[in-house]
């Protein structure tokens, strides 16, 4: 039997017996015809290449432009396009806003539902068992654990994923960064403001 | 009310969350690729994948890492919908 | 039924054994419905190989959690009643 790529140890020092396993489902498939060798590879591509950028230039133009903000609060999904981001494959893509009296952080308690397409692929803690436990029952808890502490005033609002819908947090603008172009906003925006446990960088 | 293993919020635990994050090994990034690929190719849904998951032995659902759980659910659907052989593939990573 | 925006309603605490999207923690509590979402196919269904036809009304509903902090989840129309 010819192969097309290269061949790999069976099992590599440090990995799981599920490594070799994957390996050989990924051959079974493409050999049943059910899958194609290039179609795994340009996948593979796309994921490794997946970065929060998307999502932080979503935030960023929100931030400049009030009605950009509202479009993107009607319909995040139609908002991204706009800007010529890929979405995602949910049918709906929301934008949650924090402000000065609400906060959103954003969970899947029944398994990991999360907008990859605009933020790249979720943190282990966001799939971990204690964060899908915790984050409805102790959020402000698990805000404390990753150094948020928000006042009482503020309504705390955690989001279950539990359907079809995708959620994003369009964190608060930092203060002093009216003199900041779209690109150097963008670059404040972290990962975590836009899963709602973290506020974005200061300007520096 | 009986809960079913994935069905986490509120589930009793003092456990801190561990921040600590790790690249995608190679096998995972594989691993997301085919369940993604065969979604894509209607071999099985999104709500296949959730229920082969949701289907595994509790103890070992808490054990092991999030994709071999993917791995799980794949093999599981793969399999009842006669596209792969039981046994098939312990015998090509055996071979 | 079909609900608004700002209906009160109860998450059913039905025991369903097979796949569903509605969570143990919330079967039985008092929300008020946020939003109403498009209609989705049903996942129930779906994960069994069905084509999970008909769509199913989904809707974001907001519960309490303690002091002013709320949970918000999606949940489907068929697990919603009206609350008293």
């Amino acid at each position: 039997m010819s192969h097309d790529h290269s061949h790999e140890p069976v099992t590599t020092a440090g990995e799981p017996p599920a490594a070799a396993r994957v390996r050989a489902l990924a051959d079974l498939l493409v050999e049943k015809g059910a899958l194609e060798r290039e179609d795994i590879r340009r996948r593979v591509d796309r994921l490794v290449s997946r970065t929060p950028a998307d999502g932080a230039r979503l935030v960023a133009r929100a931030w400049m432009d009030p009605s950009f903000k509202e479009r993107a609060l009607s319909d995040a999904r139609l908002a991204a396009l706009e800007l010529g981001l890929e979405p995602g494959e949910s049918p709906q893509v929301v934008a949650l806003e924090n402000t000065d009296d609400v906060h959103h952080m954003v969970v899947c308690t029944l398994c990991s539902c999360y907008p990859k397409a605009l933020l790249g692929p979720p943190p282990d803690w966001y799939k971990s068992l204690p964060y899908r436990s915790r984050a409805v029952s102790d959020p402000r808890g698990v805000l404390r654990e990753f150094g948020l502490e928000l006042d009482e005033d503020v309504e705390v609002r955690v989001v279950d994923s539990t359907a079809d819908v995708r959620y994003i947090v369009i964190p608060r603008r930092p203060p002093g960064t009216k003199g900041l172009d779209e690109e150097e906003l963008a670059a404040l925006v972290t990962r975590d403001s836009m899963v709602g446990v973290a506020e974005p960088a200061p300007s520096s | 009310m009986t809960r079913a293993v994935h069905d986490r919020g509120g589930w009793p635990t003092e456990a801190p969350i561990d921040r600590t994050e790790h690249d995608l090994a190679d096998w995972e990034i594989l691993m997301d690729a085919l369940e993604n690929a065969l979604e894509a190719r209607g071999v099985m849904n999104t709500d296949e994948m959730r229920r082969g998951i949701e289907s595994m032995p509790p103890a070992e659902y808490e054990s092991v890492s999030y994709y071999e759980r993917w791995l799980f659910t794949t093999e599981t659907i793969l399999e009842e919908k006669g596209i792969l052989v039981p046994g098939e593939l312990d015998a090509r990573v055996a071979s | 039924m079909t609900f608004a925006a700002g209906d009160d309603v109860v998450v059913s605490s039905r025991e369903h054994s097979g796949h569903h999207r509605t969570p143990g923690y919330l079967k039985g509590r008092r929300g008020t419905v946020l939003r109403v979402y498009a209609r989705f196919r049903n996942p129930e269904t779906r994960a069994y190989g069905g084509d999970g036809l008909p769509k199913e009304r989904l809707y974001l509903v907001s519960f309490e959690l303690s002091g002013r902090d709320r949970v918000l989840a999606d949940i489907f129309e068929h697990w919603l009643e009206q609350a008293a």
